[in-house]
């Protein structure tokens, strides 16, 4: 009896004839669900990784718009008198690690900073120490997991997604952004978002998003090719109608009728960050953190890194005319790759 | 025959109590009315001629060519003044000259001004908006926006858009140079050359008119102005604005402005401005200066003229919709959810400051710097060359001739750089000739040795 699937009782005839969809009747409690609960013991205690990076020109908002989002200093960014920011001549990376934690539940989180993009006269090739540090965290990961004997976590540098933050012209994308929005998709989840949107009425904003959308729709986060069922295509569907976002980011607080919220004070009024009516920086922080951030972790697991690293090993086999595929040994490794 | 009525459709300017009208006809709309207040005090009107037609500041000279010092509203209070100087000195002591710049404003009403404004800046920074709130027209209303794709392959155009504007009975031609796809691309090296370049056709182009025979109708198409749109979202100045103010700040009157400055609450724009002059001054940028204002001037002039400098670069909102909050409270602005910017409250943004200096205040002094200061270098730099060429030639030619340098100019460039070359070519037939010549000679004395 051991092999044998126990068939619905005669009664109840199957919806369907395919013998895959047939649901088995449980009678009585098993306790499946409580794996969640262990899933979730068990997430608590390790906590868990997320990795962010976020792209644009100076001046943009970037650092705000994370402080904002984690609703801490995250990024340095001093705003002390005589404090000279510089456009640096080369783009650079800055990485900063924080471990936040909220009930229970520990984040470790990097934001990866990219100052000096674009912000040149000539900016031909400026995406490019970006595309190397990326494929350099895909490198580092795969070289952890080709190990013969591997460590029982892999510490997860992989970037997981990428926040490309696009000035308010309220005109088109720029050569640039469509430049570097083309060659990153391929490789990192990209998330688009109008930046400083405060600027746009909510027809410009309309407008805007109109014209911009018809680009590369197909390579933004969240991919039409990776909805798993109709649920999750109804959701990502409207998700994917609201991007690019418009965001407006602020860290300070301010007394709005009675209560304080995040915002900006101007003199013709108050913009509310977290209200829906006045910027969609709600939505990109339920994309980016509620909703959709393991999502976000398992498309850069199985589908950039899986190509990132399919290419790796067809390159690395080319040369080193291994038989069995993918099988390299820990000598072989270190010589080829 | 009445006076011109100078319409104020928006309310009067700010501070201008003094004038009757918003007049904007040159900074003289609003100092002759202190003029004839000291003329009220003295007793000679030989006092006039020095305060009324000279130029304040740095005692720049009036252009011969006599743009129209604004008097608008001068006539009826000159008569009345005139009246009471009769009656304080009597007939005899009046001259009347003091008609003089009623006549020259007379004059120039008839002919019209002109004005060629350039605007440059980064697409999307509110330029052609804010051109057509400044001057209330509908320029770039029917313009069609090139999406990315389209403008990758193309280099910066230079349009020019040209309206006529009639206020009060004043014409005025404007002209708006706009400069789309100013740093659009991915690569931006030297895409202001052009620019540069049509600067200098327009100075040369005028020099050639200024020579020519026939100088009844020279059109100016000098820009008089340039206003630089700097983008609110950055830390200061950006490189590629360094490097286009570098190049043309001794070509044209730079005016830099923060386009779509709703986009700063009120202490950014605090610190953006700090930080925007302190790195013109790092970069050593000349932008257009202000004239100061007399040393006699009151208190309250004073006042809104260090105002108005202190506000450089000036933060502007541009918008020609008009918002109804309520039933009486219309005005020019763009609504958010949050709240409406008023375009022309000056606590919103500097749009009235910007338009004050522009238009009512200092077009006429824009114009006369362009043509005196700009216009003279690029005019000197022009003879220069051409007479350290023309000094060469006459040189290799060893001929004696007059060194005077305004000879030059009476010729065209072109045929001057013809006779040159041509006369360079008959140098170099010579020289080959007598080449040939020495080396049939040589070559016949050799014959003859041989022999």
């Amino acid at each position: 009896m051991e092999g044998e699937l126990v068939q619905p009782a005669p009664e109840e005839t199957p919806r369907d004839a395919n013998p895959a969809n047939v649901g088995l009747e449980l009678f009585g409690y098993v306790g499946i669900e409580a794996v969640l609960d262990q899933m979730r013991i068990k997430t608590m205690k390790t906590g868990f990784e997320f990795n962010l990076m976020v792209v644009g020109q100076s001046g943009l908002g970037k650092s705000t718009m994370v402080n904002t989002l984690f609703k801490s200093k995250v990024s340095r960014k001093p705003t002390g008198p005589g404090y000279e920011e510089r456009i640096p001549k080369t783009v650079q990376l800055q990485s900063i690690t924080h471990v936040i934690e909220e009930k229970g539940v520990k984040m470790k989180l990097t934001v990866t900073d990219t100052p000096g993009f674009g912000d040149q006269i000539n900016n031909e090739n400026c995406w490019d120490p970006i595309i190397k540090y990326i494929n350099e965290q895909y490198e580092k990961y795969l070289r952890e997991e080709i190990l013969i004997s591997r460590k029982r976590k892999i510490p997860d540098t992989r970037v997981h997604s990428c926040v490309y933050f696009v000035p308010p012209t309220g005109h088109w994308l720029r050569p640039l952004d469509l430049e570097f929005m083309r060659r990153l998709s391929k490789i990192v989840n990209m998330v688009p978002v109008i930046a400083k949107a405060d600027t746009l009425t909510l027809e410009e904003r309309a407008e805007f998003k109109k014209r911009v959308r018809g680009l590369g729709r197909e390579s933004v986060y969240p991919q039409e090719d990776f909805d798993d069922n109709s649920d999750d295509r109804i959701l990502n569907n409207k998700i994917r109608d609201k991007i690019p976002f418009a965001v407006v980011g602020a860290d300070k607080e301010h007394q709005v009728n009675g209560k304080r919220i995040l915002g900006r004070k101007t003199k013709w009024g108050i913009i509310e960050v977290e209200n829906p009516a006045h910027c969609e920086f709600p939505l990109l922080r339920d994309l980016l953190i509620r909703s959709h951030l393991q999502d976000l972790k398992d498309i850069t697991h199985n589908v950039h890194y899986e190509s990132y690293r399919m290419q790796r090993l067809n390159e690395s086999n080319r040369l080193a005319l291994s038989p069995i595929n993918g099988l390299l040994g820990k000598d072989e490794v270190e010589s080829d790759l | 025959m009445g006076q011109p009525r100078i319409q104020e459709p928006w309310g009067s300017s700010p501070g201008c109590q003094r004038c009757i009208t918003g007049s904007r006809l040159g900074w003289f709309g609003h100092k002759e009315p202190r003029i004839w207040g000291t003329l009220h005090g003295t007793d000679s009107s030989t006092d006039l001629p020095t305060r009324g037609l000279s130029v304040p500041a740095g005692q720049r000279k009036c252009p011969a060519s006599g743009e129209a010092q604004g008097l608008a509203e001068t006539r009826p209070r000159m008569e009345t003044l005139c009246g009471e100087q009769r009656t304080l000195l009597g007939d005899k002591e009046y001259v009347g000259f003091a008609t003089l710049p009623n006549q020259l404003h007379r004059k120039s009403v008839k002919k019209g001004f002109d004005f060629t404004l350039m605007v440059a800046g980064e697409s999307g920074l509110g330029k052609s908006t804010l051109i057509d709130s400044l001057f209330l027209t509908d320029l770039y209303k029917d313009r069609t926006l090139l999406d990315a794709q389209a403008r990758i392959p193309q280099t910066l155009v230079i349009e020019r858009r040209a309206v006529e504007l009639e206020e009060g009975g004043v014409r005025v031609k404007l002209t708006v140079v706009d400069t789309p796809g100013f740093g659009d691309a991915v690569d931006n090296a030297d895409c202001w050359g052009s620019i540069v370049d049509y600067i200098d056709q327009q100075f040369e182009q005028f020099f050639r008119d200024e020579s020519g025979l026939n100088r009844k109708n020279i059109t100016d198409g000098r820009v008089h102005c340039c206003l630089y749109f700097l983008s609110p979202f950055g830390h200061g100045l950006r490189p590629l604005d360094v490097a286009f103010l570098r190049a043309v700040q001794h070509k044209v009157n730079i005016v830099p402005v923060i386009g779509r400055a709703d986009a700063l609450t009120p202490r950014e724009v605090g610190a953006m401005k700090e930080k925007i002059r302190q790195e013109l001054e790092e970069n050593a940028i000349s932008i257009y200066q202000f004239p100061d204002c007399d040393s006699d001037e009151d208190e309250e002039f004073k006042a809104q003229d260090a105002e108005l400098k202190r506000s450089i670069p000036f933060a502007v909102v541009g918008s020609n919709d008009i918002v109804r909050e309520t039933k009486e409270k219309a005005f020019r602005g763009r609504t958010y959810p949050w709240g409406a910017v008023e375009v022309e409250n000056p606590a919103h943004c500097d749009f009235l400051k910007l338009r004050t200096m522009l238009v009512r205040t200092h077009m006429h002094d824009l114009k006369e710097v362009t043509q005196e200061i700009h216009y003279e270098n690029y005019r000197a730099q022009c003879i220069q060359s051409l007479s350290r060429v023309g000094a060469r030639d006459r040189a290799s030619r060893m001929k004696l001739s007059r060194q005077s340098a305004t000879e030059l100019p009476l010729l065209p460039l072109e045929t001057e750089k013809l006779i040159r070359e041509k006369d360079e070519e008959l140098r170099r037939m010579q020289e080959m000739l007598q080449k040939m010549q020495a080396q049939m000679q040589q070559s016949q004395g050799e014959q003859s040795d041989a022999l």
